[in-house]
């Protein structure tokens, strides 16, 4: 698949290398040069500097062709107004926003608008998850450890 | 009216004031503890800090009562987000954005956002203002019926002068609206004929306004 990511901190970048991995043909917009060190040095994608929510820079990482797109860069509203510009504009089939702010999130998903991620959300219920799991009781531990 | 605006910055400020001397009920959203204090200090308490981008805050704010919601912060994404909010969340009937990157307007006109203001593309029209004669000024334009209204004054050697209006070869789709002769508004029907000096008011589609431009300043 070809694949538009919009910024790479370090979700980004950890998703750009991982589709790269995988055989997709990534592109990485990010408005700071500095950011692509994040990239792991075998990563075979490409990388454009520019604002993710400018058509000019869209289309120079060539979103007209892309089949799937992701806004991740540490800004919930770029990522919202990025995944519309992609949506909207250029048709892409699959958009996928990172938003923080989780009423933001169910105000864009609840209207099917956007295809959300909260990653809040996500944290919290985990950390939940992993504080309320049982815990081996004493006799359930190995004896003579 | 019940306006909110979004940004308590210049614009936010000159905006709610002249609103509230107009008489409108006006709550300015801002981030900037420093700027809500200002503002509540000089134009009394009609600033809140908060982020309008929040739904909270919005709500806060009673939003679900707003006749229009104006934002006009910096950031366009920030802008988009705060208008879509209050549409979808809070059904308020108007949203207003200001644009900072011209660029962005078609993609908020898309995105349903009822209607922007561009700095940029304002200060441009008041140059095309400020040249005389000959220019064909562009005074509004009514973007869902890509509609435009402009201004042309007739110089003194046109050749449409003293022509009825029926005589002259419009484009399709313009029509001539409005004169404004020594000051006076005139109301131009197909035996008027135009002057010298005068201002005339024009509706045309963007399609037709080159050829508009013609047959007005020829």
């Amino acid at each position: 698949m070809r694949i538009v990511i919009v910024g790479c901190g370090r979700v980004g970048a950890r998703l750009a290398t991982t589709l790269d991995a995988e055989g997709h043909d990534v592109t990485v917009i990010d408005a700071n040069p500095d950011s692509f060190r994040r990239l792991s040095s075998d990563f075979r994608g490409s990388a454009v500097v520019g604002i993710g929510i400018d058509e000019d820079v869209l289309r120079r990482a060539g979103i007209e062709q892309a089949d799937a797109f992701a806004a991740v860069t540490n800004g919930d509203n770029t990522n919202i107004m990025a995944s519309q510009v992609a949506k909207v504009v250029f048709k892409v089939p699959r958009v996928v926003a990172r938003i923080y702010d989780p009423i933001r999130e169910e105000a864009y998903r609840s209207l099917g608008l956007l295809e959300t991620i909260c990653p809040t959300i996500m944290g919290a219920d985990r950390v939940r998850d992993a504080l309320l799991a049982p815990t081996p009781t004493p006799d359930a531990r190995p004896r003579g450890v | 009216m019940y306006v909110i605006v979004a940004g308590g910055g210049k614009v936010g400020y000159y905006l709610a004031k002249d609103l509230i001397n107009e008489g409108h009920e006006i709550l300015i959203i801002e981030r900037d503890r420093r700027k809500v204090e200002r503002i509540n200090d000089e134009l009394g308490t009609v600033a809140i800090r908060g982020d309008a981008c929040e739904a909270a805050t919005l709500a806060e704010a009673g939003t679900s009562r707003a006749d229009v919601v104006v934002a006009v912060t910096g950031d366009d994404e920030d802008n988009l987000v705060v208008c879509q909010l209050a549409k979808i969340k809070f059904s308020v009937p108007r949203t207003v954005a200001r644009i900072n990157n011209p660029k962005n307007e078609h993609i908020f006109k898309l995105l349903g956002i009822d209607a922007t203001v561009s700095s940029t593309n304002i200060i441009m029209s008041q140059i095309e203002h400020e040249i005389p004669y000959h220019a064909l000024v562009h005074l509004l334009r009514l973007r869902h019926a890509d509609l435009e209204v402009v201004e042309v004054t007739i110089a003194q050697d046109s050749t449409i002068i003293n022509k009825p209006l029926r005589d002259l070869q419009l484009p399709p789709d313009s029509i001539i609206s409005l004169v404004v002769r020594d000051g006076q508004v005139v109301i131009p029907t197909g035996q008027t004929s135009l002057a010298s000096g005068d201002e005339v008011v024009a509706v045309t589609t963007v399609q037709y306004e080159s050829a508009l431009r013609k047959v007005l300043l020829q």
